[in-house]
């Protein structure tokens, strides 16, 4: 994550709004928007270091497995749930985006864009792509549901999740044409369809 | 970082209350004495004290030693201390010895003056509450109106989220580690075999056996066996003793043979010969009454946590089954869903209940980068 990245996801935020940031790792996050937004919230985290970074950072982080769900939260808890760079993490991707979506009013989920033509580029010579927004072998990384923009749009039309915004992003800038290709960083605000 | 070293030689004090303490069970005690120690220094906005809350066994004495060459610091002396995580050149650190219990404090062995005696099994039942209540009182007399945190391991962690709920304007932070918010029926039932040993030991005699020159150490030490094997986990105990034999051959008898009797049985003796046994009915049934809900019409301990303004800090232990992670995850829902500021860490160690006690790192950086933001 990027500063560009967090103005973008703040610009979303109302101020002091509930926010609850899943896989918020060192909680940079959180206290930016604690900082320019006063928001209020937490974050959740698996691992130790992570837990210990965002203590330090200052933010209120609660250690659990996202892969269990969110059922420590009640239902619409939050204004805004934020899944950043965790989403192509995660083994039950529909569950977390329905839970997200139960304990919050909106959503905000940022993901790696497989179909960047950089990405494609290397699948076309054959490789496994490695890029700033996917920095990892292909046998050492914790991504497992890796997905295109429109792969991740028709999948939110699927569970009736409504996209209210998107900005995608290449180091930093964002780009508007042929997002899907141009983009290495997708970032998708969203709520349920149902209302 | 400051250089880690010990708050050196300290000493207990001992402040007498003469107001009447009105007890949950409805018993008065019209006066008695808490006995207490503190490290560091209070500023002079009094805004940097620290209270910590003594668990089943525990006592006043939380860091330090009494002498140069004593061998037992206080029970908490990896934690407090200058340049530790609970740094006592910033904060102003208190440890007291609860109500009824024996290292100072008024408690079943102190003399009753209405008789002369002992007080044996005239000693009232405390409850947390009753804790918490003399607690404040002390806080009053050192002039502490807003403790900087109060903090607790185990039945400790009950205390100081008691604090938390009754007396919320005087709590900033409260961290509760290794508890739960009441005890399960599971736990009821550890506490009353340690209680059925110490009450049917012939030398308990009803809880007078002061006057007999006399003490029911075969109970306590059970009592005391048994608590350790719950505080341990199986795989430390796997670790630590496995079936060693101190022979190294079987003797086809009772007397010691594993090395695991063998540290069980000087754990039980050892704390038989110095721990009261009525201090130990009166500990264990406080952690069996506790219950935030109890008095709540509607018993959700969400409800229970609602006056509570404090920041939290709630951590658990991965091998701890007698206070188990899943107990401290039910604080920190009901904590959620009071909007309350809290931070959970289960901590991955391999040493049961008594993990609260060890010096691990990780634990230790928590504890430490979660008061680096107390304010004094």
């Amino acid at each position: 994550m990027t500063r560009h990245d967090f103005q973008t996801i703040a610009h979303w935020i109302k101020p002091a709004a509930r926010v609850l940031d899943l896989g918020c790792g060192d909680g940079a996050l959180l206290r930016y928007l604690q900082d320019e937004r006063q928001i209020t919230g937490y974050g959740v985290e698996l691992t130790d270091a992570n837990i210990l970074a965002s203590v330090k950072n200052g933010v209120n982080v609660i250690q659990s497995d996202l892969e269990t769900g969110l059922s420590v939260f009640e239902s619409g808890s939050f204004d805004c749930v934020i899944l950043s760079q965790t989403l192509q993490a995660m083994r039950h991707t529909e569950p977390i985006l329905r839970e997200m979506l139960r304990v919050g009013r909106e959503g905000i989920v940022t993901f790696p864009n497989f179909g960047y033509w950089k990405n494609r580029l290397q699948v076309l010579r054959g490789h496994m792509p490695v890029s700033d927004d996917i920095p990892y072998q292909w046998y050492d990384t914790p991504n497992v549901h890796l997905c295109t923009m429109h792969d991740f749009e028709a999948l939110c039309a699927q569970l009736g999740i409504r996209i209210r915004e998107r900005v995608v992003m290449t180091a930093g800038r964002q780009v508007s044409y042929l997002q899907n290709l141009t983009g290495s960083l997708a970032v998708y605000r969203f709520e349920s369809a149902a209302g | 970082m400051q250089p880690v070293s010990s708050v050196g030689i300290v000493a207990p004090q001992t402040a007498y209350f003469d107001a009447p303490l009105t007890l949950k069970s409805g018993v008065v005690l019209p006066h008695y004495d808490l006995v207490y120690e503190t490290y560091g220094a209070l500023n002079a906005a009094r805004s940097n004290a620290i209270l910590v809350c003594h668990a089943l066994s525990g006592n006043h004495h939380v860091a330090g030693k009494y002498a140069e060459d004593d061998k037992n610091p206080g029970w908490w002396d990896n934690m407090v201390g200058p340049g530790k995580p609970i740094d006592t050149d910033r904060f102003f650190v208190i440890g007291l010895n609860n109500l009824g219990g024996c290292h100072g404090s008024t408690g079943p062995a102190s003399i009753d003056p209405a008789t002369g005696q002992p007080f044996g099994s005239r000693f009232p039942l405390v409850t947390v509450e009753d804790w918490v209540e003399s607690q404040a009182r002390l806080a009053d007399r050192l002039g502490i109106a807003q403790f900087a945190a109060i903090m607790g391991g185990s039945l400790g962690g009950m205390q100081a989220l008691h604090w938390s709920i009754h007396y919320p304007a005087r709590v900033r932070h409260c961290l509760v580690i290794a508890s739960a918010p009441k005890l399960t029926a599971q736990n009821i039932a550890f506490n009353d075999v340690a209680r059925q040993a110490i009450l049917t030991d012939p030398e308990f005699h009803g809880g007078d056996f002061y006057a007999r020159n006399t003490r029911p150490r075969r109970g306590l030490r059970l009592a005391r066996m048994l608590g350790h094997i719950t505080y341990l986990s199986d795989d430390v105990m796997g670790t630590k003793f496995g079936r060693v034999l101190r022979s190294g051959v079987f003797n086809y008898g009772y007397d010691v043979e594993f090395e695991i009797e063998s540290y069980l049985r000087y754990q039980g003796d050892k704390f038989a010969e110095h721990f009261d046994a009525n201090t130990y009915l009166l500990m264990t049934k406080a952690l069996d009454y506790f219950d935030p809900t109890h008095h709540h019409a509607q018993p959700s301990l969400a409800a229970a946590l609602a006056p509570a303004t404090a920041d939290f800090l709630v951590l658990s232990f991965t091998s701890d089954w007698r206070f188990a992670p899943e107990r401290s995850r039910e604080i920190v829902k009901a904590l959620l869903d009071n909007a309350r500021r809290v931070s959970y860490a289960e901590i991955t160690s391999g040493h049961g209940h008594d993990a609260f006690l060890m010096p691990d790192a990780h634990y230790h950086a928590v504890m430490r980068a979660y008061m680096e933001r107390v304010s004094t």
